[in-house]
């Protein structure tokens, strides 16, 4: 758009410059020539025919290289004076101006064709005066100019375009990391920010604007966990101490009734610690102070000691439990935080599906990645509400009803956050695939590479 | 049994000491690293609870210590969840349990139980043949009988049954099951592990007039000739 507008203007100055340099240069030999026909006309006026003839010939005598072109010719275009031999084939012979070609045949010394131009008259009895001037250095300059401006334009142009490009380039280079960064900061990597190039112009100072903002939202989120966290933290001894006292109760009750109902008490608290304790292992998972148990292990054996583990659990719902677990797969890890989060996984499956469904456990070896996967044909979670589900509390419409904490995936997600690997959800159709992907190469975590 | 307590914050001591003496121990406290060190060196006891940070000396050079002079008393760690992971760290560094606050009692309970049990019994020679009331296992030929029948077992189910044997009459927990019997920590909060008891309890119970595999509310289980 400013390339066209850039351009635009470039070519009206140049075609100006042109117009102003060709009709200047123009103007100014016909304005040579007025001038000698008023010379000639004085004196013809002044000495008649004779004197406009020998005139001519002094003319063209005091200057036989000259610029100047001369013919005067009777009637019957016959020469009477002058420095060109006869009427130029493609001249006009009315009064009036006339461009023509100077050369061999017309007696002009050369020996190259050359272009002029010149004024004819009519002198009363039929005589014609023909004077005109050897343009050719005005036409070469005129070619000259149009050549300078033409590469001129060429060039300009080119850098126009170059530069325009260039300039666009750059743009969309930087709307696009802009664009990139917010997209993955969007899918939750909050700790990027937008790079800052340091040259002060709109995308900085945009760049810096859009990184403080994030700083506040990291701030405001920060603080609400930290809350979160506190609550956990300092509710968590007290519930604790209200839980054991209902447990020493329950040991003294004596009526089964009251019994009952003392060990319900005590399970609500157990629910409400296991939360709390999920929350701050989540916490703590986010601070990732639990690296220290990474050790290399059977990945394959996990799969099956956990799939064996609740195999019987998903059977007594009538539901078909399948293994399919690649042998000898070992991965470097934390193997109680893994085996936990399959665990869940898998209780997940068994809790979501009903009666009768299918549920499979795999772990399949790829080229670039392990895949651990739990795939159900239980009530899936739908498309709109995947991203969500990794939030702390966040529980599906359909489920809210069945029991749990909305944490579960959010421990799943914090676990694997320690391993550098992803948790992705899809359709079974019907049903779950939640599949835990461990990238090859990256399976050491950075922080441990160190050790 | 006789106890020691090395823990400094109050609520869990208070806890702790109210609850053991109320089940007939001897309970001597210290909240102090440095004490405690001393009481557990000095005196005798059949297990030791000793929290992971304490004012004077942590608790893990405290067993350190006791250990180097040969000292073999059983000893649990309790550490607050949030401190750095350490199960591995502490159990290495001579600790023979590890409990992570907040605990239950009763889970407490039955794991000093069964450290203390362990500990009595050391020393003995490999055991090669359990048995509980008419149910007897051969840990040999890996095969199990209740009177005269004989019991097929899952390989998982033996080594449930196995644990349960081994500290037939004290109460096992789910999470202590978990631990020893699939080798994994963590609490499981669902009932999966129920589902095996059962499964179990149906293969050596059912056609007998004789429950041995009994339920604890709100604790575990037990397998008990007497209930």
């Amino acid at each position: 758009m400013y390339m066209v507008l850039f351009a635009t203007s470039v070519f009206i100055l140049m075609g100006f410059i042109y117009w102003a340099t060709a009709g200047y240069m123009s103007s100014q030999t016909d304005e040579t020539i007025e001038a000698e026909i008023i010379g000639l006309a004085e004196q013809y006026q002044r000495q008649g025919l004779n004197g406009l003839i020998s005139v001519i010939r002094e003319r063209v005598a005091r200057d036989p290289n000259g610029k100047a072109v001369y013919l005067f010719t009777a009637r019957d275009f016959i020469k009477l004076a002058g420095n060109i031999s006869k009427w130029p084939e493609d001249g006009e012979v009315q009064e009036g101006w006339l461009n023509f070609t100077l050369n061999d045949g017309l007696g002009w010394h050369t020996e190259e064709a050359r272009p002029a131009r010149a004024r004819v008259f009519i002198v009363p009895g039929g005589l014609r005066l023909l004077v005109g001037r050897d343009v050719n250095e005005f036409m070469a300059v005129k070619k000259l100019v149009e050549r300078a401006i033409n590469f001129g334009m060429g060039i300009t142009f080119a850098l126009a375009m170059f530069g325009g490009i260039m300039m666009s380039r750059s743009t969309a280079k930087r709307v696009e990391i802009i664009n990139q960064t917010s997209q993955k900061i969007m899918a939750g990597n909050l700790s990027l920010r937008i790079p800052d190039r340091g040259t002060n112009d709109d995308f900085d100072q945009l760049a810096r604007n859009l990184n403080e903002m994030l700083d506040k939202i990291v701030q405001l989120m920060e603080g609400i966990r930290h809350i979160s966290d506190n609550i956990a933290h300092d509710l968590r001894t007290p519930l604790t101490r209200l839980r054991n006292q209902l447990e020493n109760t329950l040991m003294n009750v004596e009526r089964d009734q009251d019994r009952q109902n003392v060990a319900r008490a005590v399970a609500e608290a157990d629910q409400l610690l296991a939360t709390f304790n999920a929350l701050l292992r989540i916490a703590r998972l986010e601070v990732g102070s639990k690296i220290s148990n990474f050790e290399t292990f059977d990945l394959s054996a996990l799969a099956q000691d956990a799939g064996e583990l609740y195999e019987a659990l998903s059977e007594d719902k009538q539901q078909t439990f399948s293994l399919r677990v690649e042998k000898d797969i070992t991965i470097l890890g934390d193997r109680d935080l893994l085996f936990q989060t399959l665990c869940n996984l898998i209780d997940n499956a068994i809790k979501y599906t009903p009666e009768g469904g299918n549920i499979v456990l795999s772990l399949s070896n790829g080229e670039k990645e392990l895949a651990l996967e739990v795939a159900d044909s239980g009530i899936g979670i739908p498309e709109e509400e995947r991203d969500k589900v990794f939030q702390r509390f966040y529980r599906v419409a359909k489920s809210r009803s069945l029991p749990g904490n909305g944490l579960g995936l959010s421990l799943v997600l914090a676990v694997m956050d320690i391993h550098h690997s992803k948790v992705r959800l899809s359709d079974n159709n019907p049903g779950l695939k939640v599949t835990l992907v461990f990238p090859k190469k990256t399976n050491v975590p950075a922080a441990l590479k160190n050790v | 049994m006789r106890i020691l307590v090395i823990e400094d914050d109050k609520d869990v001591a208070a806890y702790l000491v109210n609850g053991l003496k109320e089940n007939d121990n001897v309970v001597d406290h210290s909240a102090d690293g440095k004490e405690g060190l001393l009481l557990a060196a000095s005196e005798n006891y059949d297990v030791m609870i000793i929290d992971r940070m304490l004012p004077g000396m942590d608790g893990l050079s405290i067993i350190k210590t006791i250990r180097a002079t040969g000292n073999q008393t059983p000893v649990l760690i309790l550490s607050a969840l949030g401190d750095v992971d350490d199960r591995v760290e502490g159990l290495r560094g001579g600790g023979d349990d590890y409990l992570t606050k907040p605990f239950s009692y009763t889970e407490l309970l039955a794991r000093l139980e069964v450290l203390v049990r362990r500990g009595s019994k050391s020393g003995s020679e490999k055991v090669t043949h359990l048995s509980v009331a008419d149910l007897e296992m051969d840990l040999l030929a890996r095969t199990v009988k209740r009177g005269a029948e004989k019991i097929d077992l899952q390989p998982r189910e033996f080594r449930l049954l196995e644990y349960l044997m081994k500290h037939a009459g004290q109460v096992v927990t789910r999470t202590m099951l978990l631990e020893q019997v699939w080798d994994y920590h963590f609490d499981p909060q669902t009932n999966v592990i129920d589902v095996h008891i059962s499964r179990l309890r149906s293969k050596i119970d059912k056609d007998f007039p004789k429950q041995l595999l009994q339920t604890v509310r709100g604790a575990g289980y037990i397998l008990s000739e007497d209930s």
